[in-house]
């Protein structure tokens, strides 16, 4: 059974310094194990995205080690919705497959699925500009979810959303993290945010960013807006705030 | 909620500046009737379209002659500007190195270089052929350079990150992407292609059957026949807007549904 607890994702001391001598992260050591969600927390500019990229294999560490497990099928969600503004919403979540290789035809069914997982099924042929700021990002979703990914990643994807349309997909992302047993690292500016979604949450330090925290939110389903009103949830809330503005003073 | 809202609506000849074409012309048949100008001084538009119904049969070829230089330059540029585009966007070296040059041709205006072109090269017609290539070059060449440089860098990276080949980049993501800049550059080079071929044809001041319309515009003025020379003009002019509407056409077509340069004010 040690086989399960290894863990899916792991930093080992990484570093990353740019080559215009900025160095984002030093030291950074976390691991993701199958089935958590982790809430990565730091506020903006403390590396949370570089290291999120690093996990994507978009970059390599300058020093130590990323390693993901072997063949493990990953999906990225970015901050911006990312989309083709040529190619409407069916071929903006095929993009993946048709990237590996997989015939129109053959995938139809398994790109109609990702879409009506996130509510979009009325929408197939709408063009990105023809939907609203949070369809975008329902999309973009869907998208890291053709793959059936087990490691999903996510940079604060809904940052630019307002506070209701938020809370939807926050929820929205809660049930697919439940349903389809994924494994979420979540990067995130909002100590409210994280706390309500994750079973444990990072807190990084100032650039270079590494870990200077670890809280599990050992709270079980349903999140709700019970929880959300829940003693404990603030305790949480106090506990990550504080350890914040420690890594930031 | 519907799914797909309403295509942009066709666009209808607009009223304005019909209006204002309409009134021109009349002001000029007025002024010419009025003061009684001899039509060799200043024809009147309804003289300049009788003279161009009759004459239409001697100007047809000269026609048909331009329109295939014009064409076969902007073929030409086409296939040169955006092969060159594609070698830059791959190479800034390349591009470093060779994008003076492109500038130099681009600067030096075509009737200075275009006696030299016809002293060295043989035939006319490959000669006017390379005047008004160089013309309709640059627009393509540069237009292209930026719309491959252009592509999202979050798609970029989604295209890395989802294992891309080079192909299925440059397919599905850099071609798409330059686009709108490459059918900018087009429908200013289609104009540019018929200047040059114009303007290179008066540098070369050729007669003979295998001329265009410049050179029927020149005999024309030789022989101070100025409702001919109108009339050969308002030909240049019509292919020059019709070389504008297809490509503008062009552009809504492929551009319609997805960019902000083809949807309709609000």
């Amino acid at each position: 059974m040690t086989e399960a607890r290894a863990p899916l994702l792991s930093f080992r001391d990484a570093g990353l310094r740019w080559p215009n001598g900025v160095q984002a992260l030093s030291g950074l050591t976390l691991q993701v194990e199958p089935g958590e969600f982790l809430g990565l927390l730091g506020p903006s500019g403390c590396g949370k995205s570089t290291a999120l990229r690093l996990a994507a294999g978009l970059e390599r560490p300058t020093s130590g080690r990323v390693d993901r497990v072997e063949g493990v099928r990953l999906g990225v969600v970015f901050q911006e919705p990312t989309l083709m503004p040529w190619a409407d919403v069916f071929d903006n979540v095929r993009l993946p497959l048709r990237l590996a290789g997989r015939r129109s035809v053959e995938v139809h069914d398994q790109v109609m699925s990702a879409i009506e997982r996130v509510g979009l099924a009325e929408f197939v042929h709408a063009y990105p500009r023809e939907l609203s700021g949070g369809m975008r990002m329902r999309v973009s979703i869907a998208r890291a979810l053709v793959v059936r990914p087990a490691l999903l990643l996510l940079d604060e994807p809904f940052a630019a959303l307002d506070e209701i349309t938020r809370g939807r997909l926050d929820d929205d992302l809660r049930r697919l993290w439940r349903e389809e047993r994924l494994t979420v690292v979540f990067v995130t500016h909002s100590v409210y945010e994280s706390v309500y979604l994750s079973t444990r949450v990072a807190v990084m330090s100032q650039r270079p960013g590494r870990i200077v925290a670890e809280v599990d939110v050992d709270a079980p389903d349903p999140r709700d807006d019970a929880f959300r009103a829940s003693p404990r949830y603030a305790q949480w809330c106090l506990s990550l705030s504080a350890a914040l503005r420690e890594a930031h003073r | 909620m519907s799914a797909t809202p309403p295509r942009a609506p066709r666009r209808a000849l607009p009223l304005a500046p019909t209006a204002v074409v309409l009134c021109a012309l009349l002001a000029w048949e007025a002024v010419v009737r009025i003061n009684g100008i001899a039509p060799y001084i200043l024809p009147a538009p309804t003289r300049v379209a009788t003279t161009l119904w009759h004459d239409l049969p001697s100007l047809l070829p000269s026609l048909w002659f331009t329109l295939r230089i014009t064409a076969g330059a902007l073929l030409l540029a086409v296939a040169g500007g955006v092969a060159l585009a594609s070698v830059f966007a791959l190479s800034r070296r390349v591009e470093a190195a060779l994008f003076p040059l492109a500038i130099v041709l681009q600067v030096t205006p075509i009737v200075a270089i275009a006696p030299l072109i016809l002293i060295y090269v043989e035939s006319t017609t490959v000669a006017l052929l390379l005047c008004a290539f160089i013309v309709a070059f640059f627009p393509i060449l540069a237009n292209t350079v930026v719309g491959l440089r252009s592509a999202d860098r979050g798609l970029r990276d989604l295209f890395t990150l989802y294992g891309a080949s080079r192909w299925q980049r440059l397919r599905l993501l850099l071609v798409p992407s330059a686009l709108p800049y490459f059918l900018a550059g087009l429908r200013i080079a289609g104009g540019l292609a018929l200047v040059g071929a114009v303007v290179a044809e008066f540098a070369a001041g050729a007669a003979g059957h295998e001329t265009g319309l410049a050179s029927r515009i020149l005999e024309a003025a030789f022989r101070t026949e100025i409702p001919r020379m109108f009339a050969a003009l308002v030909l240049v002019s019509a292919v020059g807007i019709a070389i504008f509407a297809v490509f503008d056409a062009l552009s809504r077509w492929l551009l319609g549904r997805w960019h902000d340069s083809e949807l309709p004010p609000r």
